[in-house]
């Protein structure tokens, strides 16, 4: 297997699809002459031409609802997102479009459309554009939103996102683009949407995270390992659907659970998490679920207090902890 | 953190105490265990224990009075805490009456031990000393032993996937009460501990929680599970397990002082089963039940037998032939001059097998399984041994493939080597037999008149009587037994 950032796999993804599909097209800020902010369309306006990687204007509910009126029309557009922070200017075409449009036409349009993007926090980038976005986006049925956490699972799952039917939100990192992993060689690899990963094995608690936390998890249960607990991690890779059947399996075997998000708690992903295994493994839990969330503050530009706002590896080895009542 | 001392329930009766005598005066320090006053109870006089380290800072009830179950008698803190409104609630006198009926609903809801389940009560938020003990008998040092030994149940029962204990409570941790967070006396229980302690039916009641706030969860019941489930002595609160446990210096074990104390039904503690074991059930309640069983035994001279083993060993020391090996043969040759015991009932036919399968009898850890040896009877005794050696180590190491133990016509469990001179075992349906093996022993047995000294062995054959009648067995047994009597007819 070869190994290669978490941008090149995004890279590979739409390449690859591009050259199956031809009505596959790439449009969204910079993404053709200067080969994408964060270079995941490198090569591909070389490749593809200009009919098929189109530098937008900077006008997002402009080239959004371009996207959905192609897709309804047949064509399967890629929408990029410089960040998704500048996705909210679009709300209107993704939510009140996309996500209604096979609905309310009777089934008569799919949208095949895929919005991807950075999403979350960078470095001091600031409380306008360190958002992580997913519970905006999977709280309305009709689109499905996915999140990976390593360059096998992004190139994967962009794959089967540009496959689908639905519109699909796709977030990734900004922090995370030049992280190395290895992905699979083979030709048409794919990670089925609504499959949550067991990122790692353990029998007393359950730490449940996304994207960037992904990371932050696995080292933590290394020094939590250290100290005698044995974690799980399980990542979702897909926010809706959610896989939360992986979840409560787990949670039935370690009887604890710790969500870890960049995101804001409050009406967050890992709420939603919560209040699942409250409602399907309640007579499992033995103690609450606790959640490491982003604060429940604008992000601050500062490099100290950026860093306390956001979830870090003692934060959940400290939670776990707590779960586990070793403290 | 202020803790009130009050008149504790010491006997099932006590209405009222009277305070004989106090062993400490206001301004000491008290370090939790310690005795802090003796009690005049309706039944004895009683040594009341600090629960909490501290300075005795105000004895409300002096000497030779007498005051009602609940009264606040003391209050311990530290030397410098504001207890002013601790004081004043007491002197007020409501908190004794809330305190006495809180007391009563404990003792009500709990279990007869009522000494032990004392008075815990917390007005508005401030601890109470919840429990006074009944002083041990004099030499009695046994509490330690049973505390200490029911955490290492706890430890031990853990495995490798139990998390790492807790620290060890110290002296001056104060106790978690119902006070933090349920001043009703309800239990506070994670949602898990809860359905284990309705699984193991396990009182509450008896029962303080590890986790914060007095919560209890799953490794508290663990603890009372492996201490022998519900309703010990050892299942009581960190409170006694604190006094038991004035300083985390290992104690050599001591046999539990209250043995009069035990009550009500034994204690268990239940294990899931195994796949292995619930096959074994699943298989023999198949059998005895609904397969009508009879037994015959018969005794063996193995003289012969040992001789031509021991010859054989010699001859080459390679081939280790055991006497089992020896017995399995000689089976495989009775079975094949009576067919009717190799054979299985079906309902509407009865099978006879050409070829016999012999099954053997393996114990392992946590069950047992029988390995068969295909073409018994078409085997040398030196091919049996090397076969049986080989198939019960795979499968002590759980590698057997099914086939290598589903199917066999007729099967052999051999205790001998647990020093068991006879048995009966169950048959392993759809088989229509089964053979029991005891030990082979010296025996005085009387020969042509004469006491002389034998191998002898017992055999016991289980026969499925739907096939196999009483004669038929019999018949089988005394070709078994002519055989092995007489090896050399393996050759005839």
């Amino acid at each position: 297997m070869a190994v290669i950032t978490m941008r090149e796999a995004l890279n590979q993804a739409m390449r690859e699809e591009m050259q199956r599909d031809g009505n596959i097209f790439l449009m969204g800020e910079e993404v053709a002459a200067y080969q994408g902010a964060y270079k995941v369309s490198k090569g591909l306006l070389e490749e593809f031409g200009d009919k098929r990687v189109i530098d937008s204007p900077i006008t997002e509910l402009g080239f959004a609802g371009l996207g959905v009126g192609a897709a309804m029309a047949g064509l399967r557009p890629v929408i990029e997102f410089m960040t998704f922070n500048f996705s909210i200017l679009a709300t209107d075409q993704i939510i009140n479009s996309a996500a209604k449009m096979l609905y309310m036409s009777g089934g008569q349009f799919k949208i095949p459309i895929v919005f991807r993007g950075p999403n979350g926090s960078a470095y001091q980038v600031s409380s306008q554009h360190s958002q992580a976005m997913e519970s905006w986006y999977a709280h309305f049925p009709g689109l499905k939103v996915v999140m990976p956490s390593t360059p096998a699972d992004a190139k994967g799952l962009l794959k089967s996102a540009i496959r689908d039917d639905d519109p699909v939100i796709f977030l990734e990192q900004e922090r995370m683009y030049g992280i190395k992993g290895e992905v699979p060689d083979e030709e048409d690899f794919t990670i089925p949407l609504g499959q949550a990963d067991i990122k790692r094995e353990g029998t007393d608690a359950t730490i449940v995270a996304r994207s960037l936390t992904v990371p932050l998890a696995l080292k933590a249960a290394e020094e939590l390992e250290k100290m005698g607990v044995s974690c799980e991690v399980i990542d979702p890779r897909t926010i809706r659907p959610l896989d939360i059947k992986t979840i409560i399996e787990s949670v039935k075997k370690t009887n604890r659970v710790v969500v870890a998000e960049e995101s804001h708690s409050f009406c967050g992903v890992g709420a939603e998490i919560s209040a699942q295994i409250a409602e399907q493994a309640f007579d499992y839990l033995d103690a609450p679920v606790r959640r490491i969330s982003g604060a429940d503050a604008p992000m601050p530009y500062a490099k100290n207090l950026e860093k306390l706002a956001l979830p870090d590896v003692e934060k959940i080895v400290a939670a776990v902890r707590e779960v586990a009542y070793l403290d | 953190m202020a803790t009130q001392v009050v008149m504790p329930k010491l006997s099932p009766t006590m209405e009222e105490g009277q305070l004989s005598r106090w062993l400490k005066k206001e301004g000491d320090k008290v370090s939790a265990g310690e005795p802090l006053a003796e009690i005049d109870t309706d039944k004895a006089t009683m040594e009341a224990q600090a629960l909490a380290s501290g300075v005795l800072r105000k004895i409300f009830v002096e000497a030779g009075s007498t005051v009602p179950l609940g009264e606040v008698i003391a209050v311990i803190a530290e030397a410098d805490e504001d207890i002013s409104e601790i004081v004043a609630r007491a002197q007020s006198g409501k908190t004794g009456a809330e305190n006495k009926k809180s007391i009563e609903e404990n003792v009500e809801a709990g279990q007869d031990g009522a000494q032990q389940e004392l008075a815990t009560v917390v007005p508005e938020g401030a601890r109470t000393q919840a429990t006074i003990q009944e002083q041990p008998l004099a030499g009695d040092a046994g509490e330690d032993g049973s505390s200490k030994s029911s955490d290492e149940a706890v430890q031990a029962s853990s495995g490798g996937r139990q998390l790492p204990a807790p620290p060890p409570p110290t002296v001056n941790q104060q106790p978690p009460t119902n006070g933090d967070g349920a001043p009703d006396g309800r239990v506070i229980i994670s949602p898990l501990a809860a359905r284990m302690a309705a699984e193991a039916n396990i009182n509450l009641q008896t029962l303080r929680g590890s986790g914060p706030g007095g919560r209890i969860v799953k490794r508290d019941i663990e603890a009372v599970m492996s201490a022998g489930g519900a309703n010990q002595p050892q299942s009581q609160s960190p409170q006694a397990q604190q006094q038991q446990q004035p300083s985390p210096v290992e104690a050599p074990p001591q046999a539990p002082a209250q043995q009069s104390q035990v009550q009500g039904a034994a204690a268990y503690r239940e294990v899931p089963v195994s796949e292995m074991r619930r096959t074994i059930a699943r298989r023999l309640a198949t059998s005895l039940g609904p397969v009508p069983h009879f037994f015959l035994t018969t005794e063996i001279d193995m003289d012969k037998a040992t001789e031509m083993r021991r010859s054989i060993n010699d001859l080459d020391p390679e081939l280790k032939v055991s006497i089992n090996d020896f017995i399995i043969k000689v089976t495989a040759a009775a079975l094949s001059q009576h067919p009717q015991v190799n054979a299985s009932y079906n309902d509407k036919t009865i099978r006879y097998y050409d070829g016999v399968d012999i099954g053997v009898a393996v114990a392992l850890e946590g069950g047992l399984i029988t390995p068969i040896v295909r073409g018994t009877d078409k085997k040398s005794v030196g091919q049996i041994a090397r076969e049986v050696r080989e198939l019960a180590e795979r499968a002590r190491n759980r590698q057997l493939r099914p086939e290598e133990y589903m199917g066999a016509t007729f099967s052999i469990s051999n205790l001998g080597m647990f020093g068991i001179d006879e048995f009966t075992a169950i048959i392993n349906p759809p088989e229509a037999a089964i053979l029991a093996v005891g030990q082979a022993k010296a025996m005085a047995v009387v020969r042509d008149g004469e006491i002389v000294v034998k191998q002898i062995m017992r055999v016991t054959l289980s026969c499925d009587h739907r096939i196999v009648d009483g004669a038929t067995g019999a018949k089988f047994l005394q070709t078994f037994k002519k055989l092995l009597e007489n090896p050399l007819y393996l050759l005839a």
